[in-house]
């Protein structure tokens, strides 16, 4: 049992490190449009609906629109950006143009391909989120001490949402399929989650729903931060965020190992 | 513990109700070229994953360069190189930087990749080209980097999946006296190939496959001998079918594949004579090789 799967896991705490290395470096020769394109549309979204909306609503949870509405555009885009990057360009590298099939050939493990994947995606995911807070924090709609407090929990939802991603991934007979995922899964859970508008306006059964979503997790932990107020009940969104992370890891590497390695 | 580079003892692999591989057992020592010779699907890309430990045997045991696999197929790895049948370069990279990054995945420092860059390239005649990016390259250098590349790790075997697949005449003769200049540096090969020519020049040994099966192992040489043993006269411009009856009684062995006869003969004038009469004929006489050898055993020409 444990040999069939030993391949599907990684094989020591760094070898996912040179997968990690190798799409930073192919990357870092786009870095500009990259950073350009994932930061537009959360940018944009933050102050479309910031001011555009800010000004009638006035205030939330006893704070400005803008400022509301920030926190939920960077775990947005942390979300997006890790499932974007996996969906697309690690189903890429893994179906078009078999890079994975090389590092397979190599003393690499399919499992430590998936680490480096999900950490990469994850790694982006925190670009994105940290830009955001950052322009957010300059405009003053955020604490500069908040950031220190914001980035390891835009990590961690980059992790989860790589992580949820790559089941897509291991699943999808094509990336046509990718578009499910989105419309039916992610945007859903973005509007029930408390990132455009506080979670308390969803009828009683949608907010039981909207509780154990992952992004619902990473939103409890990020808006207090960025707002500078005491986040509650902090290890139980951690650890929700680390079952979300955790468990799907281990069943797209399950699902990948029977996909292809069969 | 084997001492075989490669050990296969009745290996089986199946996909869904499909026997891709069928009982195989073959041995390749250290220092040979071994090849796998076969049509497209006689699961010659199979046997290359199982190998690798890429992919499961259904039965039987496999072991390589002293390990057992899959078990503890990533440390096989190590000492292995991969020429795959389809290049999968990173395009966006560098020559240099494909090299770097895979110097990683076997644990190299950027130092190590660098020391071993200059003499990798100058194998692969990629010297002036270490910057280029390896979307801008021929399909001959991209062959011959990920030559250079599968030799990073200094691997004391080398699998290679078709690996002139693709190529022109002279790319293809450029990777064949490079593979010639390995083994003599000692390195053992295991190439799959449908190429005759490819085989009949490099390998020491080949194991002849069709459906996952062995029908044939040896030398080429001595195959060819043992199978053929004579020469060998190809007729066509007529109608094969019509043609065997005539010159039945003068050959040891006929064959019709497509518009194309085949005469196996020690005399070959006596066929010539026979259809002296017969306007618009073109004969080919030539020594024997492994297409033949594969058409005795299969009854069918090995071309796709």
């Amino acid at each position: 049992m444990w040999q069939r799967f030993a391949p599907a896991l990684p094989a020591n705490p760094w070898n996912w490190i040179a997968v990690w290395r190798r799409n930073f470096l192919v990357w870092r020769k786009v870095a500009l449009a990259s950073i350009l394109g994932n930061l537009a549309e959360p940018m944009s979204s933050l102050f479309g609906l910031g001011f555009g909306l800010g000004m009638i609503i006035g205030g939330v949870e006893g704070t400005s629109y803008i400022s509301f509405l920030a926190a939920g555009m960077v775990a947005t885009s942390a979300m997006v950006s890790a499932t974007f990057e996996t969906i697309y360009a690690a189903y890429a590298r893994m179906q078009t143009n078999c890079t994975w099939e090389a590092v397979l050939c190599t003393p690499l493990t399919l499992g430590d391909i998936v680490l480096g994947e999900v950490a990469w995606a994850a790694s982006k995911a925190l670009l994105a989120g940290t830009a955001i807070t950052i322009v957010a924090v300059a405009l003053g709609y955020a604490e500069w001490s908040s950031i220190p407090y914001a980035l390891p929990a835009i990590a961690l939802t980059g992790v989860t949402f790589a992580s949820l991603a790559m089941v897509v991934s291991a699943l999808a007979p094509s990336h046509d399929y990718f578009i499910f995922y989105q419309s039916l899964i992610l945007t859903p859970m973005m509007y029930l989650s408390g990132t455009i508008f506080p979670m308390s306006q969803l009828p009683g059964s949608f907010q039981r729903i909207a509780a154990l979503l992952p992004l619902t997790h990473s939103v409890d932990l990020i808006r207090p931060a960025m707002l500078g107020r005491p986040v509650d009940s902090v290890g139980l969104h951690v650890g929700a965020l680390c079952i979300y992370a955790a468990f799907p890891f281990l069943v797209s590497a399950v699902l990948l190992r029977q996909r292809l390695m069969r | 513990m084997s001492t075989a580079a490669v050990d296969l003892f009745q290996v089986s692999k199946f996909y869904d109700d499909r026997v891709v591989v069928d009982a195989l057992s073959f041995t390749v020592s250290p220092g040979e070229c071994f090849g796998l010779l076969g049509p497209n699907g006689a699961g010659k890309s199979t046997l290359a994953r199982l190998i690798l430990g890429v992919a499961s045997p259904d039965a039987g045991k496999i072991c390589v360069l002293g390990e057992p696999v899959p078990a503890r197929a990533r440390l096989a790895r190590r000492g292995i190189g991969v020429v795959p049948q389809f290049d999968n370069l990173d395009l966006q990279l560098t020559v240099r930087e494909n090299l770097l990054v895979f110097g990683r995945y076997f644990a190299m420092s950027a130092a190590e990749v660098e020391a071993v860059t200059p003499s990798l390239l100058e194998f692969a005649r990629l010297e002036n080209k270490a910057d280029a990016r390896v979307a801008e390259l021929s399909g001959g250098m991209k062959r011959r980097l990920t030559l250079a590349r599968a030799l990073i790790n200094d691997p004391q075997l080398l699998v290679l999946d078709e690996p002139t697949t693709g190529l022109d005449p002279h790319g293809r003769h450029l990777i064949w006296e490079r593979l010639r200049s390995l083994l003599a540096r000692g390195k053992t090969i295991l190439l799959t190939t449908h190429f005759m020519e490819e085989a009949e020049r490099l390998c020491d040994r080949l194991c002849v496959l069709e459906h996952g099966r062995k029908i044939a192992e040896g030398q080429p040489h001595a195959l060819i001998e043992q199978q053929i043993g004579c020469q060998v006269i190809e007729i066509y411009g007529g109608n094969p079918h019509e043609l065997l009856p005539l010159v039945r009684p003068q050959v040891q062995r006929a064959e019709v594949s497509g518009e194309t006869l085949f005469c196996y003969v020690t005399d070959p004038e006596q066929v010539r004579l026979r259809l002296a009469n017969c306007t618009d004929l073109r004969f080919l006489q030539r020594p024997p090789n492994l297409e033949d050898v594969f058409l005795r055993l299969t009854g069918r020409e090995m071309k796709d």
